[in-house]
């Protein structure tokens, strides 16, 4: 009886073993499968584009930052609103002719890249900053750069600081786990002046911390000093340094390996500065349509083929235009003279204005 | 004279434990002064200092996130379902859940009289407030209302959830949707629905005599309990679709619920296995004396011995879970936390996070310790139950 129960049991082991050598097996052959699907799938999704994906679906999903003002933040009707948004939107107005065919879903800085590869999102507009790591090692490909940003210092008026310099044993606050840190200590150190460094969880608490002067100054991208200027009370006793710590351009992104939807999004961005160049905005679209100026004529879609050879309709910058506005009016609406910021333009203006926003021509 | 003798007694106690000793006066005094400091602050904050335009200004998102504003209806609606429900409930049960319902009749009450409310808000305020009463009335009056009222929780989850989904000729809202204090609760609720029958059934499985059942059971409680809750959700929030390819796709919310659930459900079967191993062995002999089969002695003899012993333990894993729902703000859901976070972005209130957060404080304490109200009550009749 004993044996036979032994027996039983060894049988059981044995089976378990069995079985779970084979769910083991089951796993790596048909996550094996799945790589060679996926790969093929690769392949197959060039015939079966992202840009033919979106139109069946009839959205476009945009990744989005939603707790950054100026940037992306919820209204309080709910809709969202910011620079991002818009940009998003323009895509979905490009593309579907529609700018609220654009879905947005909130991303957070540890998952926006993870849900690009993944396909949750098909465009990522949330103030990602473009360099060579994240090109060459994620997956992605970086589209035009929408907003030229760097890291600035503001710091109370009545401490009389001119340069980096002056700023020698003052006590700067920084957020935690961001690269603003070493930003700080490597440039002051370049100049000779000596940081005081304290660090802070969140960028809510460096202001508190600043406000109350606890600390002498503080840092972060320049958009983001701003906007937190104009939320300050007494607005004239704080001063943002012209000087500018990092490079920051903040710009939007795609998954990797679509040529197609590359260009289409790519071009996208290019329209807006370029409809800013000619001067086309969302309330004279319609009159622009009429001009001789046969630059004007082909980028209009009124002559020639530049929207079919992306594979969208002829007239997609007039439903971009339409639907959004060109780029300086996306930027005066949420970020410029239109907002709450009233930031400068600086390095986002037009080339022709001194800035950084240039379009390769439409031709 | 009876105040006079309070009055005294009064004294006494303050001296007996506050001026006992130079020692105790010393600091009695220290602790008066900091806290006398620190209640100055704050009142003056919540008085003075604290624009609080910006709650009621987004008190819509902060409720129902961007729950489609005409179709607002069908939250109310659900939420008249429950609140009958638990009216029923007072009128068969009494005790602690009186308690808890005139805590929503009063947190009702409040809503119906706050200057800042839209008159529809006031108008379903009132009627929650009448169903509660009309619950209570019904619970107490018909005995079939208290045969059923049981079934009536469980067929109200799956009902409320379709409502708020939209069927039939309603406007489809889609769960993504679903945000701020709703989302907190669908998730706390959903979560604990689940997670309870699954946990026991893990229980069972790894007190099976079925070798794989067992190593199943103790493979997947062991490694659930060995993660933080924050790596479930990142796993069913970023690995879920990449498993599940392109064919599928699940969105975020639901996703997050099956990570809630799994996760809860580890624990559950922990603590419903403690409450296994203190039935001695003679009950689970007698029951196979009685010729019972294993699914009947499992239902009738022990489940029920096992899970009342862990009531308290079991009250106490909901209320962790309610609100280890603010996680999910890091998997850039918008529960309650997660809408906070936005309407501070808002440029139209930057620089109101006290306000927004204090308001979101407020609404997890009252939650919070009506629960434990609830925990305590049942920990008293349980052991009442024992003697």
């Amino acid at each position: 009886m004993g044996k036979y129960l032994k027996a039983k049991a060894l049988g059981k082991v044995a089976m378990l073993l069995v079985a779970s050598v084979l769910v083991v097996t089951g796993c790596s052959s048909s996550t094996e499968q799945g790589d060679t699907s996926n790969a093929s799938g690769g392949k197959t999704q060039s015939s079966e584009s992202i840009l033919q994906k979106v139109k069946a679906r009839g959205k476009v999903y945009i990744g989005c930052d939603t707790v950054l003002p100026g940037f992306g933040f919820l209204e309080t009707d709910g809709s969202y609103s910011g620079f991002d948004i818009e940009i998003g939107k323009a895509f979905a107005a490009a593309i579907l002719g529609d700018p609220d065919a654009a879905e947005m879903k909130p991303v957070t800085g540890q998952t926006r890249f993870t849900a690009l590869q993944t396909g949750e999102i098909d465009i990522l507009s949330r103030a990602t900053t473009m360099s060579i790591t994240r090109d060459t090692t994620l997956g992605i490909r970086f589209l035009p750069t929408d907003f030229y940003d760097g890291q600035g210092i503001m710091v109370q008026k009545s401490k009389n600081v001119k340069t980096f310099k002056d700023l020698d044993g003052m006590r700067i606050g920084v957020e935690q786990g961001t690269t603003t840190e070493k930003n700080v200590t490597t440039k002051l150190a370049a100049v000779g002046a000596k940081a005081n460094i304290v660090v802070f969880e969140n960028q809510d608490s460096i202001v508190s911390a600043y406000e109350a002067g606890s600390i002498d100054a503080w840092t972060s991208d320049k958009s983001g000093l701003v906007s937190r200027l104009a939320g300050m009370s007494k607005q004239d006793d704080h001063v943002i340094l012209e000087e500018t710590l990092s490079k920051e351009p903040l710009t939007p992104a795609i998954k990797a390996g679509d040529d197609e939807w590359f260009n289409v999004t790519r071009w996208t961005v290019y329209a807006l500065m370029q409809a800013e160049e000619l001067g086309i905005t969302q309330a004279n679209v319609e009159e622009m349509l009429k001009s001789d100026d046969p630059s004007i004529r082909s980028f209009l879609g009124a002559e020639g083929d530049l929207g079919k050879n992306l594979g969208l309709s002829n007239d997609w910058v007039v439903n971009l235009i339409k639907g959004v506005g060109n780029y300086g009016e996306i930027y005066e609406r949420t970020l410029g003279k239109g907002s709450a910021f009233k930031l400068d333009r600086g390095l986002n203006a037009l080339w022709t204005d001194g800035g950084l926003m240039y379009s390769p021509p439409f031709n | 004279m009876s105040f006079l003798q309070q009055k005294s007694k009064i004294i006494d106690w303050m001296k007996k434990n506050l001026f006992g000793s130079w020692i105790n006066a010393i600091i009695t005094c220290l602790f008066a002064i900091i806290i006398i400091f620190i209640a100055k602050a704050v009142l003056k904050f919540i008085f003075v200092t604290a624009k609080w335009d910006v709650i009621p200004a987004n008190l819509k998102i902060l409720m129902v996130g961007q729950y489609t504003a005409s179709e607002v209806w069908r939250v109310w609606l659900s939420l008249s379902v429950a609140v009958f429900l638990l009216g029923v409930l007072w009128g068969v049960k009494r005790g602690v859940i009186k308690t808890v319902s005139f805590t929503i009749v009063a947190i009702f009450a409040i809503i119906l009289l706050l200057p800042f409310t839209s008159i529809a808000t006031k108008i379903w305020a009132a009627v929650q407030i009448l169903l509660t009463f009309a619950g209570f009335w019904m619970g107490n009056k018909f005995s079939f209302v208290k045969r059923y009222h049981l079934a009536g929780w469980l067929i109200s989850v799956p009902v409320i959830l379709i409502l708020l989904n939209g069927v039939g000729n309603m406007k489809d809202v889609n769960s993504n949707l679903w945000g701020g204090f709703l989302l907190t609760v669908l998730i706390a609720v959903v979560d604990i629905v689940f997670s309870f029958p699954l946990g026991i059934l893990l229980a069972l499985g790894r007190r099976s005599k079925l070798v794989v059942v067992r190593w199943f059971s103790i493979i997947y409680i062991e490694v659930i309990r060995g993660v933080p809750l924050i790596t479930v959700l990142f796993a069913a929030q970023l690995l879920l679709p990449l498993f599940l390819g392109n064919g599928l796709e699940l969105n975020n919310v639901l996703r997050v619920m099956i990570g809630f659930t799994l996760f809860n459900a580890a624990y559950v079967a922990e603590t419903v296995r403690g409450g296994m191993q203190i039935i001695p062995q003679g009950q689970y002999e007698a029951a196979q004396a009685l010729g019972l089969n294993y699914v009947q002695r499992m239902t009738f003899v022990i489940m029920p011995q096992a899970l009342r012993s862990v009531v308290p333990a079991l009250v106490g894993s909901v209320i962790e879970v309610f609100k280890d729902t603010s996680l999910v703000a890091i998997v850039s859901l918008m529960d309650l936390l997660g809408i906070a976070k936005r309407v501070v972005a808002n440029p139209q209130f930057l620089g109101r996070q006290m306000e927004v957060f204090l308001f979101v404080a407020a609404i997890f304490f009252v939650i919070c310790t009506v629960m434990s109200k609830i925990s305590k009550h049942m920990e008293i009749s349980s052991s009442y139950g024992k003697n």
